[in-house]
């Protein structure tokens, strides 16, 4: 016994980094992890809980609060069920078949990653604002685009739309087509071999792309702060309402809002740790990118 | 079901995978497509199928003109090298896929469906293995469940990409053996792609020798051993003391001239 601790001693392994190394390593993660991420989030749950538990309900009570919760579930819903779609089947093309382009339209559904919401933002203003030609028709024809609930649509899609698809890709180009071939050869016919074959293979993939775009699509705040107007009541999402009571100085007010925002990013990410430790198999072949 | 092929040409961009290729298999054969990787084997076969598309050439099922046919419509059984079980569903739901996505009209009852599928499990003897998942299964197990999918939509014509090539050499033998006596117990046609010489010559009826998308002879194995129609053939089968050639270590070209020309057909 005292042997294999003097062993242990003597003999380091070559690899492993001197203990203080590795210790302040940890450390410096824990306490950054700390401060940027654990505080903050008490910070918000603590202020909103300010005014008390009465308080609290009474500020998420309120009609325009409401009415922001009501249309930022709306406008995720939309937004994550179009990009659903649009992910499965730009998944679906780019994994699924051989054309000339393939790998410039897998760097398209990647920009928005790169591109600052706000300037996504601005250009759905510059297309349908009122002073270009489109926008000024849709006013004529009394369709309300920008500072309405389209806008605030148009403006998530876009910049949720990879979520699903960059899910989607590596996991779909992993399993390849065969399954799906061997269903044809059975007599199935397309939509039978997507139900039976395809959706269930990729189901957990899929799931975890929708949780990380519908994450995204209720927090978003650069892109739909420019085409919503901020109208109380009327074109104001949960981010952007937290904006506008903080700026009128209702602290337990924009706190219990944020609060409600940060309980959904907590949920998500407790679904995800889930899914990534119920099904990590087949999730696997999503980290390898 | 007699199955001819006149003509078959492939090609993907300027190397040709098929090259007119003519081919008559008799109803009730056991055919093997033996051929180095790049043969062209595999695209034959998946030609058949319906799965590759073609540039030109005519496939007909005994009366039937299945050149125009889709994959559903020409109702091949087809096994493929790494079984593509469905992950998702018990070996019963993945034998009877075939008869449930019918159209209701010819759709068998839900009791008919599970009795065939376990007779069909009983005929590759996994009997009592209906509920495991094909995950749950061996290797050799997994193939023989692919088979009995295939079986299940009574096929016009069953063919195998490499059925052995995943397994394991003790079991390869043990399924060879298997394989041969299902075929006499069952009679389909079957058409099956190898690159291991020794399993071509000892299973299959007749052995057709591919090289470059061309076919160099077919024979029976006999005919292919003693009387070898090309070079090419005679080296491809050719035993030596160390062992055997195989398509990973084809024999390597004697002379320059010909050394040259299997460059050129290789592309």
């Amino acid at each position: 016994m005292s042997a294999v601790a003097v062993g242990h001693r003597r003999f380091r392994s070559a690899t492993a980094e001197p203990r203080a190394v590795r210790w302040l390593l940890i450390g410096f993660t824990c306490a950054f992890l700390v401060v940027f991420l654990l505080l903050p989030l008490v910070v918000v749950f603590v202020q909103a809980f300010a005014g008390g538990i009465k308080a609290y309900f009474a500020a998420l009570a309120d009609p325009d609060s409401l009415s922001a919760i009501w249309l930022t579930l709306k406008t995720a819903a939309i937004a994550v069920l179009l990009n659903t779609l649009f992910g499965v089947a730009a998944a679906w093309a780019v994994a699924k078949f051989e054309f000339r382009g393939k790998d410039f339209l897998v760097t398209l559904i990647d920009l928005p990653f790169s591109v600052s919401p706000v300037i996504s933002g601005m250009v759905f203003i510059l297309i349908f604002g009122a002073q270009t030609w489109l926008g000024g028709w849709l006013i004529d024809h009394d369709i309300r685009i920008i500072f309405a609930q389209t806008g605030l649509v148009l403006a998530t899609v876009f910049v949720t739309f990879p979520f699903v698809a960059r899910e989607l890709i590596p996991l779909m180009q992993a399993q390849g087509s065969d399954e799906e071939y061997a269903a044809l050869s059975l007599g199935a016919g397309g939509w039978q071999t997507f139900w039976h074959v395809t959706l269930p293979n990729i189901r957990w993939g899929l799931l975890y792309g929708i949780l990380l775009c519908n994450a995204r699509a209720m927090g978003e705040f650069g892109a739909v702060s420019v085409v919503s107007g901020k109208i109380r009541g009327a074109s104001n999402t949960m981010p952007l309402h937290v904006e506008v009571l903080y700026q009128d100085n209702k602290m337990v007010a924009a706190f219990a809002v944020a609060s409600l925002l940060a309980l959904l990013a907590l949920i998500t990410l407790g679904v995800k740790t889930f899914l990534e430790w119920r099904h990590g198999d087949e999730l696997a072949a999503l980290r390898g990118r | 079901m007699q199955i001819s092929i006149r003509q078959l040409s492939k090609s993907y961009g300027s190397v040709a995978a098929l090259n007119a290729i003519d081919l008559d298999i008799a109803s009730g054969e056991l055919l093997a497509l033996l051929g180095p990787s790049g043969s062209g084997k595999t695209t034959l076969l998946r030609a058949i199928a319906g799965l590759e598309p073609i540039d030109g050439g005519r496939i007909r099922f005994g009366d039937i003109d299945a050149t125009e046919l889709s994959v559903q419509e020409r109702r091949v059984g087809f096994v493929f090298q790494h079984y593509a079980l469905f992950k998702h569903m018990s070996v019963l739901d993945n034998i009877t896929f075939g008869l449930r996505v019918r159209k209701r009209k010819y759709r068998p009852a839900r009791e008919e469906i599970r009795r065939r599928g376990e007779e069909l499990l009983k005929l590759v003897q996994l009997g009592g293995l209906e509920a495991r998942y094909p995950n749950q299964l061996s290797g050799g197990q997994r193939q023989r469940v692919a088979l009995a999918r295939a079986l299940a939509i009574e096929p016009r014509v069953l063919l195998l990409d490499e059925p052995f090539g995943a397994l394991d050499a003790k079991v390869r033998k043990e399924l060879r053996v298997w394989l041969r006596q299902l075929h006499d117990e069952t009679g389909y046609t079957t058409v099956f792609v190898t690159h291991d010489q020794e399993e071509a010559l000892e299973l299959a009826d007749r052995v057709v020798v591919m090289n470059a998308g061309s076919i160099e002879q077919v024979d029976t194995p006999e005919a292919i051993l003693r009387r070898p129609a090309t070079r090419f053939v005679a080296e491809f089968v050719e035993r030596d003391a160390a062992g055997q050639y195989t398509a990973a270590h084809p024999p390597p070209p004697r002379t320059v001239h010909e050394r040259v020309a299997r460059a050129v057909r290789v592309g």
